[in-house]
């Protein structure tokens, strides 16, 4: 009982020092007041609503799944880094990377298992996702645009997930890309340039990994950062997540 | 503090007298004041402890699973060596498995643009917002028009042999009959069937189309996409 309250003076005297009253100008989060300033005076939280509804906590409502996916998209984040200190987006090096992996860096088994099963999940969360959202009504009327933004996270994740499926460059990526990109030569007119675009060739080679490489790394990541975003401001700026009674 | 005071928008120079209007509430209130409340909380704690946990129980499932369960790596890459079936991303796989059964600028460009183009307008399309039941008015034209689109649809994949498409199809069609025929049953699942509005029978035969098509397309096609059974 002694240490607490001493825990709890040093605490005090620390938040009164002019380091700490710099960063965390609101003072203790004890009122509604500085409640509501922890959320809108910080970058990272001033996303979300200062209130919620106490019905849209419940897990029934949600099951959490718009928040698994952004997690999933954190951990292949962190993840993925990690990985491109060990990968080199070259023919045939990349495989050797996957190789080294498993023999030479500590860990990089259960790294790029980690991944691989973020990236799995992810796919499966964003589509359940959907799925509860529509069946829930959240589309309705005041969401309707933040479920078309919802839609574009779909794409931009079926499309990390897929150039990131390339990179191991092992005949699993090599065939499936193959099988891939031939559906996209199939579109009239368009297809073959779309294809050319992507692979950078007719072949998928050196140049294909690269871009997938480029596209897989930095150009959806950004995009899906941009969306995702959007996405969750939104649904403050759209009066909160649609409440149901639950009769069913 | 008797004085009356004026609230017209006038340009009056003393504000006390004639306080100036500074905000006007227009018919265009953002949806934030238009929804009814309830009681409320306040995000911060609530919110984000909840987060905080459905993160770390997220991460520590993640982490277990993949200290057991290894991802596949193959041999290095070989275009003189095509695999037999060579297959696409599982997410993928049901629109391969389309691939078998129509012709590819239906099942590979057609059928995708049109689900992709589908989702995006639902929201839009605001007819029965309320979530009226699809039988709720026993409606003879309205059966007519679901059984008439139900053959159509059956007939086509018949055509083309397409039965992982045609059974999920007969399926959630047979369901969707069940309550015209049968309005009053006390059994939960005809109940919760009789209340259930047209968009909900589409995505859900969206969702039984596609999952079939998946599955199927994962476990069950072996060398030139032939039926294979996977415990075999």
């Amino acid at each position: 009982m002694a240490t607490t309250a001493w825990t709890h003076q040093r605490l005090e005297q620390l938040r009164q020092t002019r380091v700490w009253r710099s960063i965390f100008r609101r003072g203790p989060a004890r009122t509604n007041r500085t409640l509501s300033l922890a959320v809108f005076g910080n970058l990272g939280l001033h996303v979300l609503p200062v209130k919620v509804r106490e019905k849209s906590l419940s897990v029934r409502a949600t099951y959490y799944l718009g928040s698994i996916s952004f997690f999933l998209f954190v951990v292949l984040t962190i993840t993925g880094i990690l990985l491109m200190f060990y990968y080199h987006p070259a023919v045939p090096d990349a495989y050797r990377d996957m190789k080294d992996l498993v023999y030479v860096v500590s860990n990089g088994v259960f790294l790029r298992n980690l991944h691989r099963l973020a990236a799995q999940a992810m796919v499966v969360a964003v589509f359940w996702h959907m799925f509860h959202v529509f069946y829930r009504g959240g589309y309705k009327p005041p969401h309707e645009f933040n479920w078309v933004i919802g839609v574009g996270l779909l794409m931009v994740t079926l499309f990390l997930s897929y150039t990131g499926y390339l990179l191991p460059w092992d005949q699993l990526a090599f065939w499936a890309i193959t099988v891939g990109t031939n559906i996209i030569s199939y579109v009239p007119v368009l297809g073959r340039p779309i294809r050319f675009l992507l692979l950078g060739g007719h072949i998928i080679g050196q140049n294909a990994l690269l871009r997938f490489y480029v596209l897989h790394c930095v150009i959806l990541p950004l995009a899906a950062v941009v969306l995702i975003a959007m996405h969750f401001w939104r649904i403050q700026k759209d009066g909160g997540l649609t409440v149901r009674d639950d009769h069913e | 503090m008797s004085e009356k005071k004026s609230y017209d928008a006038g340009l009056g120079s003393d504000a006390l007298r004639q306080p100036r209007r500074i905000v006007f509430i227009t018919r265009n209130t953002s949806a934030k004041v238009k929804g009814e409340v309830g009681p409320q909380l306040m995000s911060f704690p609530h919110v984000i402890l909840r987060e905080t946990i459905a993160f770390q129980v997220l991460a520590i499932v993640l982490v277990v699973l993949a200290l057991f369960w290894d991802a596949p790596l193959e041999q290095l890459a070989n275009p003189l060596l095509t695999p037999n079936p060579a297959k696409a991303p599982w997410y993928f796989l049901g629109l391969q498995e389309l691939l078998h059964y129509f012709p590819p600028l239906v099942a590979g460009v057609l059928l995708p643009t049109l689900v992709v183009l589908a989702l995006v307008v639902i929201p839009y399309f605001d007819v029965n917002i309320e979530g009226e039941p699809l039988w709720a008015h026993r409606s003879r034209r309205r059966l007519q028009i679901y059984v008439g689109a139900f053959a159509v649809l059956s007939v086509l994949f018949a055509i083309y042999d397409a039965w992982t498409v045609l059974a999920p199809t007969a399926l959630v069609g047979a369901l969707g009959l069940i309550p015209y025929f049968k309005s009053t049953s006390n059994s939960r699942f005809q109940k919760f069937l009789g209340s259930r509005p047209l968009p909900w029978w589409l995505m859900t035969w969206f969702i039984a189309v596609a999952l079939t098509l998946t599955v199927v397309g994962t476990f069950f096609r072996g060398p030139g996409w032939s039926w294979v059974w996977p415990w075999r």
